[in-house]
């Protein structure tokens, strides 16, 4: 039984590994802050999250502690990642848009006006 | 009279979630540990349960805990379905992505449920909230699929926040 919790560990540990890449890899293709955002802080959500359920499966004493880590990730990560946005947004980083969609450009433009 | 009794539900209830944490991390039933933790976390939960609290005990209602179950279940299938889909972008060698910042407007009232709305569109990889405004939410969206309100509603908001509505707002 603990052999096969070990392998499960693994199999969680690979899964957050591959997620891990491939969110360094994004944050490598992407055109723009704001993708890079997108690739870099979400394809690693994943990856860590499921890197540290694998731990947990392979030394079950800690599985207390690396839940509490989990959880504090995902309270973390979004926050993180909406106030670098927010705050390139309002350092005037236009995002790539082939569309030239950008609906939040009438908000700026109405609290630059108060300012 | 009414306003003391919700002060006391609301600062119990902040010691009760701070006890269990403590139990969590401690996992001994020891007198010592025991009554360290009461101590702590009771001066913990009387100097902070105002900034911890936003409904009392309300969400403890058996009907809300299924439905915050139903959502955690709902969220880790989008997390996950979601994360494929950022994947395959990124291993895709011409990079499909179709970036542009969109908004929607929600039906959510209170701030603590537009909190969590938020930051459950921001985990999910794809979309990323640049800004709430009242109740208008502007998403970065890597890969638009919908372009008017409606569809861009139904296609980021919709399978959260009909269960948010119940757990929050009702």
């Amino acid at each position: 039984m603990g052999n096969a919790l070990t392998y499960l560990g693994y199999f969680f540990v690979s899964i957050g590994a591959i997620f891990l890449f491939l969110g360094a890899l994004g944050i490598f293709r992407m055109p723009d802050v704001y993708t890079r955002i997108q690739a870099g802080t979400k394809a690693s959500t994943l990856g860590a999250m499921s890197l540290l359920l694998g731990v947990a499966f392979m030394e079950p004493d800690w599985w207390i502690k690396l839940v509490a880590m989990i959880l504090f990730i995902a309270f973390s990560n979004p926050l993180s990642s909406h106030a670098i946005a927010r705050g390139s947004y309002k350092n005037k980083l236009k995002p790539f848009s082939q569309e030239d969609i950008d609906a939040y450009e009438e908000v700026k433009e109405k609290m630059e006006e108060k300012e | 009279m009414k306003n003391k009794s919700l002060k006391w539900g609301r600062f119990l209830y902040t010691w009760l979630m701070l006890m269990v944490v403590w139990y969590a991390f401690t996992v001994s039933l020891a007198a010592a540990e025991i009554i360290t933790g009461l101590i702590v976390t009771g001066i913990i939960a009387a100097l902070n349960f105002t900034s911890f609290t936003c409904c009392g005990l309300r969400l403890f209602h058996p009907k809300r805990v299924l439905y915050l179950i139903q959502y955690a279940f709902v969220f880790i299938v989008a997390l996950i379905k979601a994360n494929f889909q950022v994947a395959k972008i990124v291993l895709n060698p011409k990079l499909p992505v179709n970036p542009g910042i969109v908004k929607f407007k929600t039906s959510l009232k209170s701030d603590f449920a537009k909190m969590v709305l938020a930051n459950s569109i921001t985990l999910t990889p794809g979309t990323l909230t640049v800004d709430l405004v009242e109740d208008e939410f502007y998403i970065h969206w890597l890969k638009m699929t919908a372009k008017d309100e409606a569809g861009i509603y139904e296609a980021i908001a919709a399978d959260f926040e009909k269960i948010l509505i119940k757990i929050f707002d009702k």
